[in-house]
């Protein structure tokens, strides 16, 4: 899961960015609207925590500007202003969700979770597949009801596969997922993660379309 | 007088009645006049008359008497006629006539005292007939005639006074009711109701009223949305840095990774001096809010006011402080508290900006005021103006820093009779505070 955090204080963005990657998430953060708007123009996100009050203006105006081009990436609104009439404001504008500062960084995990899992048009919270059970809140796998250890890098692919079982995800969708801007990309790193993860999960539950990508293979 | 009512009504009373007594005195010189013309036209004609109706003085009577005149009854009361031969003899007189000779002028008018009482009386002369006409009449009866005349006009004058001054009572009180109706609407008014007046139903008289009164209440609404806006930021400048500090604190106790523990536990000291720092601050610009008044102005030795501050605050490494020598002995006359504050927001706010570099106080060339010079990234020409606006953050805004120490600076400054002039430094990049006085 990839998140963009927008946020222009410096200690609460750096506390988004440590919390958000201890729930499995890849985080990148930005400090101002005009950062926000180039950020989510050039890259795909599985949420965005979006701050009202920012130096160069309103995270209203991010937030309208990506709906306007028909962006349905979700939104948490995080705001220090909390009258009714704020949040009505946030919510009627797109935003999926609302939390008032200060907060509590494991609601907000969980929130940031239930919006990207709405968005996905899934009901649960967890993923399933063919005996493979991935719990994103707990970032535990289990298959066939034995837990396995993945790293943090091994559960994002698998998250993103499981997502959506029958579709293609390519190589460098996988990466994007994976590597936030600050991260190096290692060229072969998605292929390791895949590796890793069939010795773990089952040789043949991931599979792969040469020069297109990779997915779930259908449960026999 | 305090009663708007009751000094109209002294007014109109006064100059009704003013009115009322010159027209008087108009009316009584005028008639006055009036009368004795006609009067004395009288006398004449009647004097004239008796002259015709008298024969040659023949002397007596038959039977030796003077010969009584019969006096036309009209004239009986108030005229009296008497005729003289021209050698002096009283020939006849009307009844009621004094027997004293009425005057000694030969012809024409004349007044003279008769019998203790004051008479006009005309003559004819007749020298055919020989004799002298003589008609008068009392002054007395002539005043008494004009008074009466007066009186007849003062008497319902005194019994329309009182009607006229209920009259003007009634109708200031009709008159004035919009005033009340204003009060009594204004009265019934919730505290924040702050909508304007409609001053194009009231009176022309009143409506600058009502307009000020708009514009008073525009002027408070303002200032209650002002108070509004503050809290609103204030809430969010505490929030933020507490939601920092939570979501540190969460991080550090998760973390299986020590350094991200540790990274987390530094950030979570930062954001507790950082807070520390926006409370005080929030606190000096509610005590400078507070305190409306100058406090006495005492004599300030700025250059150990600025080397104070500058000690009891550990600027980062990298960042030197130099305080010219000049400033050595340099004193104001200021409040110290609030010199104090507007210095230490400057200092502050020069080293927040700057990663490395000088912080320069120095005298102004020629006195009466201080510099302060950093090498900071300066202030946006269009956001010099907005600087100083509580709460505003520029695109140049330090991460510590709260929006506030310009702000409190300026206020500071104000209260203590200083200018604070902001500027970017022309030689390099950097800001340039200047605090002015006199």
């Amino acid at each position: 899961m990839r998140i963009l955090v927008v946020e222009d204080d410096p200690i609460l963005s750096d506390g988004l960015r440590a919390g958000l990657s201890l729930s499995g998430a890849t985080i990148d953060c930005v400090a101002t609207c005009a950062d926000a708007d180039a950020a989510l123009a050039a890259s795909r996100f599985s949420a965005v925590v979006l701050d009202l009050m920012l130096p160069d203006g309103s995270g209203l105006e991010v937030l309208q500007s990506l709906r306007g081009r028909g962006d349905r990436t979700p939104v948490v609104l995080l705001t220090a202003r909390d009258a009714v009439a704020d949040r009505i404001a946030g919510l009627d504008g797109g935003a999926d969700d609302y939390l008032g500062k200060p907060f509590d960084l494991d609601e907000l995990s969980a929130r940031i979770r239930a919006v990207v899992r709405r968005a996905s048009g899934r009901a649960a919270a967890g993923l399933e597949h063919g005996g493979i059970r991935l719990d994103p809140g707990s970032l535990s796998v289990t298959v066939d009801g034995v837990p396995v250890t993945v790293s943090r890098r091994e559960l994002m692919v698998l998250a993103a596969l499981m997502e959506r079982p029958n579709v293609l995800r390519s190589k460098s969708e996988l990466e994007d997922r994976l590597y936030g801007w600050q991260d190096e990309v290692e060229s072969n790193a998605v292929e390791v993660h895949i590796h890793n993860l069939r010795a773990k999960i089952g040789k043949h539950a991931i599979e792969t379309v040469r020069g297109l990508g990779y997915r779930m293979r259908a449960p026999a | 007088m305090r009663s708007l009512r009751v000094r109209l009504f002294a007014i109109l009373l006064l100059a009704t009645g003013l009115i009322w007594l010159s027209a008087m005195a108009w009316i009584y010189l005028g008639s006055k006049h009036e009368v004795e013309q006609v009067l004395d036209n009288r006398l004449q004609e009647a004097a004239r008359m008796v002259g015709s109706l008298v024969g040659t003085v023949g002397g007596r009577n038959p039977d030796g008497t003077q010969p009584t005149i019969p006096a036309p009854t009209a004239y009986e009361r108030q005229l009296s006629c008497q005729i003289w031969s021209l050698d002096g003899r009283m020939v006849a007189r009307s009844s009621g006539a004094p027997e004293q000779r009425l005057t000694d002028a030969p012809a024409g008018f004349s007044e003279r005292e008769v019998d203790g009482e004051a008479w006009r009386v005309f003559t004819v002369e007749d020298s055919e007939k020989g004799i002298r006409v003589m008609v008068g009449d009392r002054l007395g009866r002539r005043q008494r005639l004009v008074t009466d005349l007066i009186m007849g006009l003062l008497t319902p004058a005194l019994l329309v006074v009182p009607l006229l001054g209920m009259l003007i009572w009634a109708s200031l009180g009709r008159g004035l009711s919009p005033l009340r109706r204003m009060a009594r609407n204004l009265a019934d008014r919730d505290a924040d109701d702050m909508s304007a007046i409609d001053a194009r139903q009231a009176p022309a008289e009143v409506r600058p009223l009502a307009e000020a009164l708009n514009g008073l209440f525009l002027k408070v609404e303002a200032a209650r949305r002002h108070e509004r806006e503050v809290t609103a930021f204030a809430a969010h400048e505490l929030r933020t840095p507490l939601a920092g500090l939570k979501t540190q604190a969460q991080v550090a106790m998760a973390a299986a990774d020590p350094d991200v523990a540790k990274a987390a536990l530094r950030q979570i000291l930062a954001a507790v001096d950082r807070t520390t720092h926006l409370v005080r601050q929030l606190l000096d610009a509610a005590r400078l809010d507070a305190a409306g008044e100058i406090s006495p102005v005492t004599d300030v030795d700025v250059g150990v006011l600025i080397a104070e501050i500058v000690e009891g605050m550990r600027a980062p490494p990298g960042i030197r402080t130099v305080i010219d020598p000049g400033l050595r002995g340099f004193t104001m006359r200021a409040d110290p508290e609030s010199l104090r504050l507007a210095v230490r927001n400057l200092h502050e706010n020069a080293v927040q900006h700057m990663r490395t570099g000088t912080v320069e106080w120095r005298a102004r060339p020629g006195g009466r005021g201080i510099v302060v010079c950093d090498e900071g990234p300066g202030i946006p020409e269009e956001e010099l103006s907005h600087v100083t606006k509580r709460f505003f953050r520029g695109r140049h805004k330090s991460a510590t820093g709260s929006g506030l120490g310009l702000a409190i600076t300026e206020m500071a400054a104000k209260r203590s009779g200083i200018t604070l002039r902001l500027r970017n430094r022309t030689d390099r990049p950097g800001l340039q505070a200047e605090i002015l006085w006199g």
